[in-house]
Protein backbone atom coordinates (compact mmCIF):
# COMPACT_ATOMS: atom_id res chain seq x y z
CA UNK A 1 0.00 0.00 0.00
CA UNK A 2 3.12 2.31 0.42
CA UNK A 3 2.93 3.28 -2.71
CA UNK A 4 -0.42 4.52 -2.72
CA UNK A 5 0.23 7.18 0.29
CA UNK A 6 0.64 10.23 -1.99
CA UNK A 7 -2.87 9.21 -3.03
CA UNK A 8 -4.26 9.14 0.26
CA UNK A 9 -2.53 12.30 1.38
CA UNK A 10 -4.85 14.28 -1.49
CA UNK A 11 -8.11 11.94 -0.10
CA UNK A 12 -7.02 13.82 3.39
CA UNK A 13 -6.59 17.28 2.28
CA UNK A 14 -10.34 16.88 1.78
CA UNK A 15 -11.05 16.28 4.71
CA UNK A 16 -11.37 18.17 7.86
CA UNK A 17 -8.60 18.30 10.24
CA UNK A 18 -8.54 15.38 12.75
CA UNK A 19 -10.55 13.35 10.26
CA UNK A 20 -7.55 10.49 10.04
CA UNK A 21 -9.83 7.81 11.41
CA UNK A 22 -12.25 8.31 8.63
CA UNK A 23 -9.83 7.38 6.32
CA UNK A 24 -10.28 3.65 7.39
CA UNK A 25 -12.99 2.75 4.88
CA UNK A 26 -11.54 5.53 2.09
CA UNK A 27 -7.94 3.77 2.32
CA UNK A 28 -9.70 0.12 1.96
CA UNK A 29 -11.33 0.85 -0.95
CA UNK A 30 -8.56 2.21 -2.99
CA UNK A 31 -5.88 -0.59 -1.69
CA UNK A 32 -8.75 -3.41 -3.12
CA UNK A 33 -8.98 -1.23 -6.28
CA UNK A 34 -5.17 -1.47 -6.33
CA UNK A 35 -4.66 -5.10 -4.90
CA UNK A 36 -8.10 -6.29 -5.89
CA UNK A 37 -8.08 -7.65 -2.13
CA UNK A 38 -6.62 -6.08 1.24
CA UNK A 39 -3.76 -8.02 2.70
CA UNK A 40 -1.93 -8.44 5.68
CA UNK A 41 0.44 -6.22 5.26
CA UNK A 42 -1.86 -3.69 3.91
CA UNK A 43 -3.85 -4.03 7.46
CA UNK A 44 -0.43 -3.33 9.08
CA UNK A 45 0.71 -0.42 6.64
CA UNK A 46 -2.53 1.45 7.41
CA UNK A 47 -2.69 1.23 10.97
CA UNK A 48 0.82 2.81 10.81
CA UNK A 49 0.00 5.80 8.21
CA UNK A 50 -3.60 6.25 9.57
CA UNK A 51 -2.17 5.42 13.52
CA UNK A 52 -5.33 3.78 14.17
CA UNK A 53 -5.40 0.14 16.51
CA UNK A 54 -5.17 -2.82 13.93
CA UNK A 55 -8.76 -4.23 15.78
CA UNK A 56 -10.33 -0.73 14.18
CA UNK A 57 -9.54 -1.79 11.14
CA UNK A 58 -10.33 -5.27 11.42
CA UNK A 59 -13.44 -4.64 12.91
CA UNK A 60 -13.89 -2.51 9.45
CA UNK A 61 -12.95 -5.10 6.83
CA UNK A 62 -14.69 -8.16 8.47
CA UNK A 63 -18.04 -6.07 8.96
CA UNK A 64 -18.53 -4.62 5.37
CA UNK A 65 -19.62 -7.13 2.41
CA UNK A 66 -18.08 -5.38 0.09
CA UNK A 67 -14.53 -5.84 1.22
CA UNK A 68 -12.23 -8.76 0.82
CA UNK A 69 -9.63 -10.60 2.22
CA UNK A 70 -9.10 -13.16 -0.29
CA UNK A 71 -8.70 -12.38 -4.35
CA UNK A 72 -11.60 -13.32 -6.79
CA UNK A 73 -12.17 -14.52 -10.11
CA UNK A 74 -11.31 -11.78 -12.88
CA UNK A 75 -15.08 -10.58 -13.37
CA UNK A 76 -17.11 -10.32 -10.66
CA UNK A 77 -20.90 -10.91 -10.89
CA UNK A 78 -23.39 -10.11 -8.38
CA UNK A 79 -26.69 -10.74 -8.92
CA UNK A 80 -29.73 -9.06 -6.99
CA UNK A 81 -31.58 -11.97 -4.92
CA UNK A 82 -33.79 -8.82 -2.99
CA UNK A 83 -37.33 -8.35 -3.66
CA UNK A 84 -38.16 -6.30 -6.92
CA UNK A 85 -35.68 -8.22 -8.26
CA UNK A 86 -37.01 -11.69 -7.17
CA UNK A 87 -40.45 -10.70 -8.09
CA UNK A 88 -39.46 -10.12 -12.01
CA UNK A 89 -36.92 -13.29 -12.25
CA UNK A 90 -33.53 -12.70 -10.12
CA UNK A 91 -34.03 -16.39 -8.90
CA UNK A 92 -33.85 -17.82 -12.83
CA UNK A 93 -30.73 -15.29 -13.41
CA UNK A 94 -29.28 -16.58 -10.55
CA UNK A 95 -30.05 -20.46 -11.65
CA UNK A 96 -28.96 -19.52 -14.85
CA UNK A 97 -25.74 -17.95 -14.04
CA UNK A 98 -25.01 -20.70 -11.78
CA UNK A 99 -25.61 -23.45 -14.61
CA UNK A 100 -23.49 -21.50 -17.37
CA UNK A 101 -20.53 -20.85 -14.89
CA UNK A 102 -20.49 -24.32 -13.24
CA UNK A 103 -20.31 -22.59 -9.41
CA UNK A 104 -22.51 -21.85 -6.64
CA UNK A 105 -23.00 -17.92 -5.06
CA UNK A 106 -20.02 -17.56 -3.30
CA UNK A 107 -17.78 -19.81 -5.95
CA UNK A 108 -15.03 -18.85 -8.17
CA UNK A 109 -14.53 -20.70 -11.55
CA UNK A 110 -11.58 -23.03 -12.15
CA UNK A 111 -10.06 -20.66 -14.87
CA UNK A 112 -10.21 -18.06 -12.76
CA UNK A 113 -12.22 -15.93 -15.37
CA UNK A 114 -15.31 -15.82 -12.86
CA UNK A 115 -17.13 -15.08 -9.40
CA UNK A 116 -20.52 -15.33 -8.97
CA UNK A 117 -22.32 -14.19 -5.47
CA UNK A 118 -25.69 -12.53 -5.01
CA UNK A 119 -26.02 -9.48 -3.09
CA UNK A 120 -29.18 -7.67 -1.23
CA UNK A 121 -31.10 -4.73 -3.14
CA UNK A 122 -29.10 -2.28 -5.36
CA UNK A 123 -31.55 -0.02 -5.28
CA UNK A 124 -32.35 -0.42 -9.09
CA UNK A 125 -35.68 -2.26 -8.44
CA UNK A 126 -37.56 -0.08 -11.15
CA UNK A 127 -35.27 -2.03 -13.89
CA UNK A 128 -35.21 -5.24 -12.23
CA UNK A 129 -33.69 -8.00 -12.49
CA UNK A 130 -30.27 -6.74 -11.88
CA UNK A 131 -26.62 -7.27 -11.75
CA UNK A 132 -23.32 -6.02 -11.35
CA UNK A 133 -20.50 -7.05 -13.87
CA UNK A 134 -17.64 -5.38 -11.08
CA UNK A 135 -18.23 -1.94 -11.02
CA UNK A 136 -21.27 -1.84 -13.75
CA UNK A 137 -24.92 -2.20 -13.26
CA UNK A 138 -27.05 -4.26 -16.15
CA UNK A 139 -30.27 -3.99 -15.92
CA UNK A 140 -33.32 -5.36 -16.96
CA UNK A 141 -31.14 -8.76 -16.90
CA UNK A 142 -32.41 -11.87 -19.11
CA UNK A 143 -30.98 -15.10 -20.07
CA UNK A 144 -30.36 -14.16 -23.06
CA UNK A 145 -28.36 -10.99 -21.91
CA UNK A 146 -26.92 -12.73 -19.69
CA UNK A 147 -25.39 -15.48 -22.13
CA UNK A 148 -24.05 -13.20 -24.25
CA UNK A 149 -22.65 -11.09 -21.47
CA UNK A 150 -20.65 -14.12 -20.17
CA UNK A 151 -19.79 -15.01 -23.77
CA UNK A 152 -18.46 -11.94 -24.30
CA UNK A 153 -15.84 -12.16 -20.89
CA UNK A 154 -15.19 -15.41 -21.62
CA UNK B 1 -48.24 13.50 -14.73
CA UNK B 2 -49.29 12.80 -11.20
CA UNK B 3 -49.30 16.40 -9.70
CA UNK B 4 -47.27 19.34 -10.07
CA UNK B 5 -43.43 18.82 -9.87
CA UNK B 6 -40.73 20.71 -8.24
CA UNK B 7 -37.22 18.50 -8.69
CA UNK B 8 -38.06 16.46 -12.27
CA UNK B 9 -39.03 19.60 -13.63
CA UNK B 10 -36.69 19.51 -16.72
CA UNK B 11 -36.01 17.66 -19.56
CA UNK B 12 -33.12 15.01 -19.05
CA UNK B 13 -30.19 15.14 -21.38
CA UNK B 14 -26.87 13.66 -21.91
CA UNK B 15 -26.08 17.10 -19.91
CA UNK B 16 -28.99 18.29 -18.02
CA UNK B 17 -26.63 17.31 -14.98
CA UNK B 18 -23.98 19.97 -16.05
CA UNK B 19 -22.98 22.74 -13.85
CA UNK B 20 -24.05 24.51 -17.43
CA UNK B 21 -27.30 23.19 -18.07
CA UNK B 22 -27.26 23.77 -14.18
CA UNK B 23 -26.87 27.32 -14.57
CA UNK B 24 -29.15 27.76 -17.73
CA UNK B 25 -32.01 26.73 -15.66
CA UNK B 26 -31.14 29.24 -12.89
CA UNK B 27 -28.64 26.84 -10.79
CA UNK B 28 -26.94 28.71 -8.03
CA UNK B 29 -29.24 31.79 -8.52
CA UNK B 30 -31.16 30.78 -5.07
CA UNK B 31 -27.72 30.62 -3.34
CA UNK B 32 -27.22 34.24 -3.80
CA UNK B 33 -30.60 35.10 -2.49
CA UNK B 34 -30.01 33.06 0.83
CA UNK B 35 -26.86 34.53 1.42
CA UNK B 36 -28.34 37.29 1.58
CA UNK B 37 -30.58 36.52 4.28
CA UNK B 38 -29.79 35.82 7.98
CA UNK B 39 -29.01 32.37 8.56
CA UNK B 40 -31.73 31.74 11.14
CA UNK B 41 -34.24 32.84 8.65
CA UNK B 42 -33.75 30.10 6.22
CA UNK B 43 -34.43 27.63 9.20
CA UNK B 44 -37.14 30.11 10.01
CA UNK B 45 -38.50 29.27 5.95
CA UNK B 46 -37.98 25.52 5.86
CA UNK B 47 -39.50 25.44 9.64
CA UNK B 48 -43.04 26.90 7.84
CA UNK B 49 -42.81 25.20 4.40
CA UNK B 50 -43.63 22.08 6.12
CA UNK B 51 -41.17 19.97 4.89
CA UNK B 52 -41.35 16.43 6.11
CA UNK B 53 -38.39 14.31 5.38
CA UNK B 54 -37.87 12.01 2.80
CA UNK B 55 -35.60 9.26 4.27
CA UNK B 56 -38.38 7.04 5.73
CA UNK B 57 -39.58 8.81 9.41
CA UNK B 58 -41.15 11.99 7.46
CA UNK B 59 -39.82 14.08 10.44
CA UNK B 60 -40.31 17.57 9.94
CA UNK B 61 -37.16 18.60 8.50
CA UNK B 62 -37.51 22.63 10.26
CA UNK B 63 -37.99 20.81 13.96
CA UNK B 64 -34.80 18.98 12.95
CA UNK B 65 -32.19 21.62 12.21
CA UNK B 66 -34.25 23.99 15.28
CA UNK B 67 -32.54 21.58 17.38
CA UNK B 68 -29.12 22.80 16.34
CA UNK B 69 -28.35 26.31 17.65
CA UNK B 70 -25.56 27.26 15.42
CA UNK B 71 -23.19 29.23 17.86
CA UNK B 72 -20.39 31.32 15.58
CA UNK B 73 -17.00 29.47 16.41
CA UNK B 74 -18.32 26.17 17.11
CA UNK B 75 -18.32 23.43 14.31
CA UNK B 76 -21.26 21.41 12.92
CA UNK B 77 -21.39 19.14 10.56
CA UNK B 78 -24.29 18.38 7.39
CA UNK B 79 -24.38 14.88 6.18
CA UNK B 80 -26.51 14.16 2.82
CA UNK B 81 -27.84 10.48 3.37
CA UNK B 82 -27.35 8.81 -0.12
CA UNK B 83 -27.43 5.58 1.06
CA UNK B 84 -30.74 4.27 -0.11
CA UNK B 85 -30.61 0.55 0.90
CA UNK B 86 -34.42 0.42 1.95
CA UNK B 87 -34.96 -2.38 -0.45
CA UNK B 88 -37.51 -1.11 -3.01
CA UNK B 89 -36.39 2.57 -3.34
CA UNK B 90 -34.11 4.02 -6.12
CA UNK B 91 -35.40 7.46 -5.98
CA UNK B 92 -32.13 9.90 -4.29
CA UNK B 93 -30.35 7.95 -7.68
CA UNK B 94 -32.21 9.76 -9.84
CA UNK B 95 -31.21 13.24 -8.19
CA UNK B 96 -27.95 12.12 -7.92
CA UNK B 97 -27.46 11.16 -11.96
CA UNK B 98 -29.96 13.92 -12.94
CA UNK B 99 -29.79 16.47 -10.80
CA UNK B 100 -26.65 16.74 -8.55
CA UNK B 101 -26.13 20.42 -8.42
CA UNK B 102 -29.59 20.94 -7.48
CA UNK B 103 -28.07 18.95 -4.41
CA UNK B 104 -24.70 20.71 -4.24
CA UNK B 105 -26.34 24.41 -4.13
CA UNK B 106 -29.43 23.13 -1.49
CA UNK B 107 -26.44 21.52 0.87
CA UNK B 108 -24.72 25.43 0.63
CA UNK B 109 -28.06 26.88 1.68
CA UNK B 110 -28.63 24.35 4.56
CA UNK B 111 -24.96 24.87 5.13
CA UNK B 112 -25.08 28.72 5.27
CA UNK B 113 -28.32 28.56 7.73
CA UNK B 114 -26.75 25.93 10.27
CA UNK B 115 -23.20 27.06 10.43
CA UNK B 116 -21.63 24.38 8.56
CA UNK B 117 -18.18 24.65 7.04
CA UNK B 118 -18.00 20.80 6.30
CA UNK B 119 -20.16 18.62 4.58
CA UNK B 120 -20.57 15.04 3.73
CA UNK B 121 -22.58 12.92 0.94
CA UNK B 122 -22.72 9.07 2.37
CA UNK B 123 -23.44 7.24 -0.62
CA UNK B 124 -23.62 3.28 -0.84
CA UNK B 125 -20.19 1.86 -1.81
CA UNK B 126 -22.18 -0.04 -5.41
CA UNK B 127 -23.30 3.38 -6.52
CA UNK B 128 -21.01 3.87 -9.38
CA UNK B 129 -23.11 6.31 -12.06
CA UNK B 130 -24.63 8.34 -9.01
CA UNK B 131 -20.94 8.43 -7.12
CA UNK B 132 -19.33 9.63 -10.61
CA UNK B 133 -22.28 12.66 -11.16
CA UNK B 134 -22.51 13.86 -7.65
CA UNK B 135 -18.41 14.21 -6.99
CA UNK B 136 -18.38 15.20 -10.54
CA UNK B 137 -20.84 17.65 -9.84
CA UNK B 138 -18.79 18.99 -6.34
CA UNK B 139 -15.85 19.08 -8.62
CA UNK B 140 -17.49 21.69 -11.06
CA UNK B 141 -18.41 23.39 -7.77
CA UNK B 142 -14.96 23.55 -6.66
CA UNK B 143 -13.78 24.80 -9.45
CA UNK B 144 -16.05 27.53 -10.02
CA UNK B 145 -15.02 28.72 -6.75
CA UNK B 146 -18.53 28.12 -5.29
CA UNK B 147 -17.03 25.42 -2.91
CA UNK B 148 -13.32 25.21 -1.32
CA UNK B 149 -13.27 28.88 -0.70
CA UNK B 150 -15.78 31.95 0.42
CA UNK B 151 -18.73 32.05 -1.92
CA UNK B 152 -17.75 35.07 -4.05
CA UNK B 153 -19.20 38.40 -2.44
CA UNK B 154 -19.72 36.57 0.89
CA UNK B 155 -17.46 35.43 3.65
CA UNK B 156 -19.48 32.00 3.49
CA UNK B 157 -17.51 29.03 2.73
CA UNK B 158 -18.07 25.10 2.49
CA UNK B 159 -16.55 21.84 1.70
CA UNK B 160 -17.84 18.58 0.56
CA UNK B 161 -16.73 15.15 1.03
CA UNK B 162 -18.22 12.46 -0.77
CA UNK B 163 -17.77 9.05 1.73
CA UNK B 164 -18.40 5.51 0.00
CA UNK B 165 -19.89 3.30 1.76
CA UNK B 166 -19.28 -0.64 1.30
CA UNK B 167 -22.36 -2.17 1.58
CA UNK B 168 -24.20 -2.26 4.58
CA UNK B 169 -28.09 -0.97 4.90
CA UNK B 170 -27.40 -0.06 8.87
CA UNK B 171 -25.28 2.36 7.52
CA UNK B 172 -28.42 4.47 5.98
CA UNK B 173 -29.76 4.65 9.58
CA UNK B 174 -28.34 8.30 11.01
CA UNK B 175 -26.10 7.18 13.84
CA UNK B 176 -25.31 4.19 11.93
CA UNK B 177 -23.97 6.48 9.31
CA UNK B 178 -21.91 8.51 11.74
CA UNK B 179 -20.04 5.96 12.71
CA UNK B 180 -19.35 4.21 9.78
CA UNK B 181 -17.63 8.23 8.77
CA UNK B 182 -16.15 7.70 11.60
CA UNK B 183 -13.82 5.12 10.18
CA UNK B 184 -15.42 2.43 12.88
CA UNK B 185 -17.88 -0.57 12.51
CA UNK B 186 -21.16 0.66 11.82
CA UNK B 187 -22.74 -0.05 14.59
CA UNK B 188 -25.76 2.51 15.58
CA UNK B 189 -25.97 4.62 18.56
CA UNK B 190 -28.30 5.05 21.66
CA UNK B 191 -30.26 8.32 21.78
CA UNK B 192 -30.39 10.42 23.82
CA UNK B 193 -28.01 12.75 23.03
CA UNK B 194 -29.78 13.24 19.54
CA UNK B 195 -27.32 13.67 16.89
CA UNK B 196 -28.27 17.19 15.99
CA UNK B 197 -26.40 17.59 19.99
CA UNK B 198 -23.47 14.80 19.68
CA UNK B 199 -23.63 13.62 16.10
CA UNK B 200 -20.02 12.86 13.76
CA UNK B 201 -17.04 12.97 16.20
CA UNK B 202 -19.30 13.94 18.92
CA UNK B 203 -20.11 17.80 17.26
CA UNK B 204 -23.91 18.40 16.52
CA UNK B 205 -24.94 17.08 12.71
CA UNK B 206 -27.84 17.22 10.79
CA UNK B 207 -28.51 14.23 8.62
CA UNK B 208 -31.19 14.51 5.86
CA UNK B 209 -31.80 12.41 3.48
CA UNK B 210 -31.12 13.45 -0.35
CA UNK B 211 -34.32 14.23 -1.45
CA UNK B 212 -35.27 16.26 1.65
CA UNK B 213 -31.93 18.76 1.72
CA UNK B 214 -33.19 18.84 -2.85
CA UNK B 215 -36.32 20.47 -1.61
CA UNK B 216 -34.26 23.56 0.03
CA UNK B 217 -33.33 25.14 -2.88
CA UNK B 218 -36.69 25.55 -3.82
CA UNK B 219 -38.74 26.53 -0.86
CA UNK B 220 -35.91 29.08 -0.56
CA UNK B 221 -36.50 30.19 -4.48
CA UNK B 222 -40.24 30.36 -4.13
CA UNK B 223 -40.45 31.26 -0.57
CA UNK B 224 -42.53 28.65 2.15
CA UNK B 225 -46.20 30.20 0.91
CA UNK B 226 -45.88 29.29 -2.20
CA UNK B 227 -44.24 25.89 -2.09
CA UNK B 228 -47.40 25.23 0.14
CA UNK B 229 -49.44 25.83 -2.59
CA UNK B 230 -48.35 22.54 -3.76
CA UNK B 231 -49.64 19.41 -1.79
CA UNK B 232 -51.81 19.20 0.81
CA UNK B 233 -51.72 20.98 3.71
CA UNK B 234 -50.50 17.94 5.77
CA UNK B 235 -48.15 16.67 3.29
CA UNK B 236 -46.47 19.69 1.63
CA UNK B 237 -45.24 19.69 -1.85
CA UNK B 238 -44.48 16.49 -3.43
CA UNK B 239 -42.26 13.06 -2.96
CA UNK B 240 -40.44 10.94 -5.31
CA UNK B 241 -42.11 7.62 -5.53
CA UNK B 242 -39.85 4.53 -7.07
CA UNK B 243 -42.11 2.13 -8.20
CA UNK B 244 -41.40 -1.30 -8.68
CA UNK B 245 -42.55 -5.18 -8.87
CA UNK B 246 -45.35 -6.35 -11.00
CA UNK B 247 -46.51 -2.72 -12.73
CA UNK B 248 -45.87 -2.01 -16.31
CA UNK B 249 -44.31 0.93 -16.38
CA UNK B 250 -41.90 1.01 -13.31
CA UNK B 251 -39.75 3.84 -12.12
CA UNK B 252 -39.63 7.26 -10.58
CA UNK B 253 -42.16 9.31 -10.63
CA UNK B 254 -42.52 12.52 -8.59
CA UNK B 255 -46.12 12.61 -7.56
CA UNK B 256 -47.66 15.70 -5.67
CA UNK B 257 -48.95 14.87 -2.49
CA UNK B 258 -52.85 14.24 -2.37
CA UNK B 259 -53.32 12.87 -6.13
CA UNK B 260 -55.09 9.59 -6.14
CA UNK B 261 -53.37 6.40 -5.27
CA UNK B 262 -55.48 4.63 -7.56
CA UNK B 263 -55.21 6.56 -10.74
CA UNK B 264 -51.12 6.75 -10.02
CA UNK B 265 -50.95 2.90 -10.30
CA UNK B 266 -53.62 2.69 -12.78
CA UNK B 267 -53.16 5.81 -15.47
CA UNK B 268 -49.29 6.85 -14.91
CA UNK B 269 -47.55 3.42 -14.14
CA UNK B 270 -49.82 1.99 -16.94
CA UNK B 271 -51.59 -0.08 -15.15
CA UNK B 272 -50.57 -4.11 -14.03
CA UNK B 273 -47.30 -6.06 -16.15
CA UNK B 274 -49.29 -8.32 -18.35
CA UNK B 275 -52.79 -7.32 -17.66
CA UNK B 276 -52.59 -9.30 -14.06
CA UNK B 277 -54.58 -8.21 -10.58
CA UNK B 278 -53.29 -6.52 -8.21
CA UNK B 279 -53.05 -8.57 -4.69
CA UNK B 280 -51.49 -6.12 -2.56
CA UNK B 281 -48.98 -3.16 -2.44
CA UNK B 282 -45.56 -2.27 -0.21
CA UNK B 283 -46.28 1.47 0.00
CA UNK B 284 -42.81 2.57 0.91
CA UNK B 285 -40.17 0.67 1.46
CA UNK B 286 -40.13 -3.24 2.49
CA UNK B 287 -40.55 -1.59 6.18
CA UNK B 288 -43.70 -0.36 5.98
CA UNK B 289 -46.67 -2.80 6.30
CA UNK B 290 -48.59 -3.93 2.84
CA UNK B 291 -52.00 -2.82 1.96
CA UNK B 292 -54.28 -5.05 -0.24
CA UNK B 293 -55.76 -3.12 -3.27
CA UNK B 294 -59.72 -2.31 -1.64
CA UNK B 295 -57.94 -0.88 1.22
CA UNK B 296 -55.64 1.85 -1.07
CA UNK B 297 -58.97 2.10 -3.30
CA UNK B 298 -59.93 5.47 -1.94
CA UNK B 299 -57.05 6.29 -0.68
CA UNK B 300 -54.33 9.63 -1.99
CA UNK B 301 -50.62 9.37 -1.47
CA UNK B 302 -50.45 11.52 1.32
CA UNK B 303 -49.32 10.80 4.91
CA UNK B 304 -52.81 12.11 6.35
CA UNK B 305 -54.27 9.29 4.20
CA UNK B 306 -51.89 6.79 4.36
CA UNK B 307 -51.21 6.69 7.83
CA UNK B 308 -54.83 5.92 9.18
CA UNK B 309 -54.70 2.75 6.92
CA UNK B 310 -51.97 1.36 8.85
CA UNK B 311 -49.05 1.94 6.72
CA UNK B 312 -47.08 4.62 5.56
CA UNK B 313 -45.37 6.57 2.74
CA UNK B 314 -41.94 5.92 4.45
CA UNK B 315 -39.44 6.40 1.78
CA UNK B 316 -41.73 6.45 -1.72
CA UNK B 317 -40.05 2.41 -2.31
CA UNK B 318 -43.14 1.02 -3.71
CA UNK B 319 -43.63 -2.23 -4.30
CA UNK B 320 -46.81 -3.79 -6.41
CA UNK B 321 -47.51 -7.61 -5.90
CA UNK B 322 -50.04 -9.39 -8.40
CA UNK B 323 -52.27 -11.73 -7.26
CA UNK B 324 -51.14 -15.67 -7.60
CA UNK B 325 -47.45 -14.10 -5.43
CA UNK B 326 -46.84 -16.16 -2.81
CA UNK B 327 -46.76 -14.59 0.52
CA UNK B 328 -44.84 -17.12 1.92
CA UNK B 329 -41.93 -17.07 -0.12
CA UNK B 330 -41.78 -12.78 0.19
CA UNK B 331 -41.47 -12.89 3.56
CA UNK B 332 -38.95 -15.66 3.50
CA UNK B 333 -36.93 -12.92 1.56
CA UNK B 334 -38.04 -10.30 3.51
CA UNK B 335 -36.14 -12.05 6.75
CA UNK B 336 -33.28 -13.63 5.42
CA UNK B 337 -32.63 -9.71 4.36
CA UNK B 338 -33.24 -8.13 7.59
CA UNK B 339 -30.62 -11.49 8.88
CA UNK B 340 -28.36 -10.83 7.00
CA UNK B 341 -27.99 -7.05 8.20
CA UNK B 342 -28.32 -7.28 11.44
CA UNK B 343 -25.60 -4.81 12.87
CA UNK B 344 -25.89 -7.58 15.86
CA UNK B 345 -25.37 -5.38 18.57
CA UNK B 346 -29.00 -5.54 20.24
CA UNK B 347 -29.83 -9.05 21.42
CA UNK B 348 -33.68 -9.33 20.31
CA UNK B 349 -32.69 -7.62 16.12
CA UNK B 350 -29.68 -10.24 16.02
CA UNK B 351 -31.17 -12.96 18.01
CA UNK B 352 -34.72 -12.57 16.51
CA UNK B 353 -33.81 -12.17 12.90
CA UNK B 354 -32.40 -15.41 13.19
CA UNK B 355 -35.06 -17.13 14.27
CA UNK B 356 -37.49 -15.83 12.11
CA UNK B 357 -34.80 -16.36 9.20
CA UNK B 358 -34.94 -20.39 10.20
CA UNK B 359 -38.86 -20.56 11.28
CA UNK B 360 -39.71 -19.01 7.32
CA UNK B 361 -36.53 -21.54 6.20
CA UNK B 362 -38.28 -24.42 7.87
CA UNK B 363 -41.93 -23.63 6.46
CA UNK B 364 -40.05 -23.50 2.83
CA UNK B 365 -39.28 -26.46 3.39
CA UNK B 366 -42.14 -28.05 4.67
CA UNK B 367 -41.04 -28.75 8.22
CA UNK B 368 -43.25 -25.58 9.51
CA UNK B 369 -45.62 -26.70 12.71
CA UNK B 370 -48.83 -25.12 13.64
CA UNK B 371 -47.11 -22.87 16.30
CA UNK B 372 -44.55 -21.20 13.84
CA UNK B 373 -47.13 -18.34 12.83
CA UNK B 374 -47.27 -17.56 16.83
CA UNK B 375 -43.88 -17.45 16.90
CA UNK B 376 -43.04 -15.22 13.79
CA UNK B 377 -45.57 -12.72 16.13
CA UNK B 378 -44.32 -13.06 19.46
CA UNK B 379 -40.84 -12.06 18.15
CA UNK B 380 -41.91 -9.06 15.81
CA UNK B 381 -43.55 -8.22 19.47
CA UNK B 382 -40.51 -8.71 21.09
CA UNK B 383 -38.87 -6.65 19.23
CA UNK B 384 -40.69 -3.82 19.17
CA UNK B 385 -39.36 -0.57 20.76
CA UNK B 386 -36.15 -2.75 22.30
CA UNK B 387 -33.64 -1.41 20.12
CA UNK B 388 -31.26 0.78 19.16
CA UNK B 389 -31.90 1.55 16.08
CA UNK B 390 -35.38 1.54 13.94
CA UNK B 391 -34.35 -1.67 12.07
CA UNK B 392 -35.51 -4.32 14.95
CA UNK B 393 -39.03 -2.50 15.10
CA UNK B 394 -38.90 -2.48 10.42
CA UNK B 395 -38.48 -5.87 10.17
CA UNK B 396 -41.21 -6.75 13.25
CA UNK B 397 -43.84 -3.96 11.17
CA UNK B 398 -42.93 -6.08 7.51
CA UNK B 399 -43.69 -9.90 9.37
CA UNK B 400 -47.03 -9.00 10.92
CA UNK B 401 -48.42 -6.59 8.16
CA UNK B 402 -47.59 -9.72 6.04
CA UNK B 403 -48.97 -12.40 8.68
CA UNK B 404 -52.10 -10.17 9.42
CA UNK B 405 -53.66 -10.38 6.28
CA UNK B 406 -52.04 -13.70 4.21
CA UNK B 407 -52.15 -15.62 7.15
CA UNK B 408 -53.98 -18.53 4.99
CA UNK B 409 -51.43 -19.02 3.08
CA UNK B 410 -49.07 -19.82 5.75
CA UNK B 411 -51.78 -22.35 7.12
CA UNK B 412 -51.61 -23.77 4.00
CA UNK B 413 -48.03 -24.04 3.65
CA UNK B 414 -47.46 -25.48 7.14
CA UNK B 415 -50.61 -28.14 6.71
CA UNK B 416 -49.71 -28.78 2.99
CA UNK B 417 -46.02 -28.89 2.88
CA UNK B 418 -46.45 -26.56 -0.26
CA UNK B 419 -47.27 -23.09 -1.23
CA UNK B 420 -51.30 -22.08 -2.03
CA UNK B 421 -50.38 -19.74 -4.74
CA UNK B 422 -47.17 -22.69 -6.51
CA UNK B 423 -44.70 -20.59 -5.19
CA UNK B 424 -44.23 -18.18 -7.80
CA UNK B 425 -42.18 -14.35 -6.94
CA UNK B 426 -42.67 -13.67 -10.56
CA UNK B 427 -45.60 -12.71 -12.58
CA UNK B 428 -45.91 -14.32 -15.84
CA UNK B 429 -47.86 -13.50 -18.94
C1 LIG C 1 -32.21 0.42 9.24
C2 LIG C 1 -32.45 1.79 8.71
C3 LIG C 1 -32.00 2.12 7.43
C4 LIG C 1 -32.18 3.41 6.91
N1 LIG C 1 -31.73 3.67 5.65
C5 LIG C 1 -31.88 4.93 5.15
C6 LIG C 1 -31.40 5.27 3.85
O1 LIG C 1 -30.85 4.41 3.13
N2 LIG C 1 -31.54 6.54 3.40
C7 LIG C 1 -32.14 7.51 4.17
O2 LIG C 1 -32.22 8.65 3.74
N3 LIG C 1 -32.62 7.22 5.40
C8 LIG C 1 -32.49 5.97 5.91
N4 LIG C 1 -32.95 5.70 7.17
C9 LIG C 1 -33.53 6.81 7.97
C10 LIG C 1 -32.44 7.61 8.67
O3 LIG C 1 -32.18 7.03 9.92
C11 LIG C 1 -32.83 9.06 8.90
O4 LIG C 1 -34.05 9.08 9.57
C12 LIG C 1 -32.98 9.89 7.65
O5 LIG C 1 -31.83 9.83 6.83
C13 LIG C 1 -33.21 11.34 8.04
O6 LIG C 1 -33.46 12.11 6.91
P1 LIG C 1 -34.83 12.90 6.71
O7 LIG C 1 -35.23 13.45 8.06
O8 LIG C 1 -34.46 13.95 5.74
O9 LIG C 1 -35.84 11.92 6.22
C14 LIG C 1 -32.82 4.40 7.70
C15 LIG C 1 -33.28 4.06 8.98
C16 LIG C 1 -33.11 2.79 9.47
C17 LIG C 1 -33.63 2.47 10.84
S1 LIG D 1 -31.71 -2.94 15.93
FE1 LIG D 1 -30.49 -4.45 14.83
S2 LIG D 1 -29.46 -3.30 13.22
FE2 LIG D 1 -30.21 -1.78 14.73
S3 LIG D 1 -28.51 -1.50 16.17
FE3 LIG D 1 -29.75 -3.14 17.01
S4 LIG D 1 -28.83 -5.05 16.20
FE4 LIG D 1 -28.06 -3.33 14.97
S1 LIG E 1 -34.45 -5.55 -5.30
FE1 LIG E 1 -32.86 -5.78 -6.76
S2 LIG E 1 -32.23 -3.74 -7.05
FE2 LIG E 1 -33.74 -3.51 -5.50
Amino acid sequence: MKHLIPEFERMKARFPAGFDSSLVLPCLHRIQADRGFVADEDIVGLCEYLKVPRIQVEEVLSYYTMLRREGIGKTHLQVCRNIACSMRGAEDVIEHACKRLGVKPGQTTADGKFTLSTVECLGSCGTAPVLMVNDAYHENMTLEKLDALIAGLS
Amino acid sequence: MPGRQLIMNFEVTPASHTLADYRARGGYETLVKALGMAPADITKEVTASGLLGHGGAAFPVGRKWGVMKPNPGEIHYLCANADEGEPGTFKDRWILEHAPHLLVESMLITSYALGVRHAFVYIRGEFDLPYRRIQGAIDEAYAAGLLGKPVPGSDFALDIVVYRGAGSYVCGEASGLITSIEGRKPYPRNRPPRLTVKGLFQKPTVINNVESLANITGIIRMGAEEFRKVGTAKSPGTQLISISGHIAKPGVYEVEYGYSWAKFLDEDCGGMLHGAKMKCVVPGGISTKVLTRPEIENLTLSHESVNPAGSGLGSGGMIVIAEGTCMVRLLQVLLRFYHHESCGQCTPCREGMGWMHRIIDRIVAGEGVPDDIERLYAISHANDGTTICGMGDAAGFATVGILNKFRDEFEYWIANKRSKMDGRLECRA
